[in-house]
């Protein structure tokens, strides 16, 4: 699973009020490259929540976004760009979990792929 | 020319899940017969729910490919063999999506609203009892309740949620799911809908709908629908309306 999913993504079990942000447990990140793409990028930053991704991007051993929301003049530079870009699609969560931030529910990750079914109690 | 669809030969399988098939290549072969509109629409994101062996997901990236760059994608199974199945699948033909093990868009409705451009879905759509549904493995690849509509009556609220404004959603639908009450149901919702496929196999006939957000189709569906609770003969005139609605606005928009 890739930031850009995790930003995505809420703990769906019934009753939490705000599972957003999920807190990344990491037991192993791989790193797969991806063509740079500008246009996606400039897409996609309005839609992200800065702090969800830079406090995802430090659980994965990633240190360099700037931990203020960007304005959007940033996204004329390549510098930030290519930081943004790395962090949304090349660092993969492969081994861990994503922790509930109301109940710290453990949802697991493995081989990339996070379980978020529901016990029965949870739905 | 490079790969347009995933090579049988190099999708995975595992007994528990979902093979592909007739459904799976009539699903494929809607989204190729509409590749051109695809790849104009440029879409951002692309969501499968429901990915099975993966076939139909990476043949979507297949097809959109090099073509429409920066396209992300995500797919979703309640069973955990399959999204295992699509990772491979997807592996062994270099092409990428995130994968989530959950049932429907659980987890991704709230954050994920709005933003899908193009979603793909060949639910569990065979009439069986209600209780078949859900169940743990491959049943769950078809069992679809009542009229085969249980999953798909959730799915579509769902849709109707993530997609964006000028989302586009593919559905695998049988005669026996009353596919124009689904029209007519999505009508209700502001959507436009056109058979891109239909096929009809020794033991079933598919249709393969095309769904898009028509602003003024809303406010029709409102016109004609005068009473919900309307008995079966006014039913009937309304699906006939339904179907003449659904012709003219795809002889008149665009290229959808
Ligand atoms: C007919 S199979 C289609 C598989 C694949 N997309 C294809 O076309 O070959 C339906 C798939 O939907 C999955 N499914 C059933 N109920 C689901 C649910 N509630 N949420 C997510 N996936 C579900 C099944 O596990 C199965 O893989």
């Amino acid at each position: 699973m890739r930031l850009l999913t995790h930003n995505m993504l809420s703990s769906n079990i019934k009753g939490v009020a705000n599972g957003f942000p999920l807190l990344i447990e990491v037991e192993k990140v791989i790193e797969k490259q991806v063509d740079f793409n500008p246009d996606f990028l400039k897409n996609i930053f309005p839609k992200i929540e800065w702090q969800a991704l830079v406090q995802a991007s430090r659980s994965m051993g990633y240190s360099e976004l700037p931990e203020e929301s960007p304005e959007s003049s940033m996204l004329d530079s390549d510098d930030f760009l290519m930081k943004f870009h790395h962090v949304l699609l090349e660092l993969h969560l492969e081994e861990g979990a994503l922790v509930c931030p109301e109940t710290g529910r453990k949802f697991p990750v493995n081989k990339g792929i996070p379980n978020m079914l529901l016990h029965e109690d949870e739905v | 020319m490079s790969l347009r669809t995933a090579q049988i030969r190099l999708v995975s399988s595992h007994p528990e899940v979902y093979e592909p098939c007739d459904d799976s290549f009539a699903l494929v072969d809607a989204l190729l017969a509409d590749r051109i509109n695809l790849v104009e629409h440029h879409p951002v994101l692309c969501m499968e729910v429901g990915c099975g062996s993966g076939y139909v997901i990476t043949s979507l990236a297949l097809m959109l490919g090099q073509e429409v760059p920066g396209v992300q994608y995500i797919a979703t199974d309640i069973n955990p063999y399959a999204v295992e199945v699509t990772r491979k699948t997807l592996e062994a033909h270099n092409v990428h999506a995130d994968l989530i093990n959950t049932d429907i868009a659980s987890g991704l409705e709230k954050r994920l609203a709005g933003l899908v451009d193009v979603m793909v879905v060949n639910p569990p759509y065979v009439p069986t009892p209600e209780d078949e549904v859900g169940r743990e493995g491959i049943a769950s690849a078809w069992a679809g309740g009542e009229n085969g509509r249980a999953v798909i009556d959730k799915i579509l609220p769902s849709a109707d949620k993530l997609l964006s404004k000028r989302g586009w959603l593919y559905l695998v639908t049988l005669t026996a799911n009353d596919p124009s009450q689904i029209c007519l149901q999505m009508m209700e919702k502001g959507y436009a809908a056109r058979i891109v496929v239909q096929r009809s196999t020794e033991e079933e006939n598919l249709h393969i709908i095309k769904f898009w957000r028509d602003f003024d189709i809303q406010m029709d569906a409102k016109d004609i629908v005068p009473n919900k609770a309307a008995p079966v003969g006014v039913m009937d005139t309304l699906l006939s309306q339904v179907h003449r609605l659904s012709f003219r606005r795809s002889a008149s928009s665009n290229n959808n």
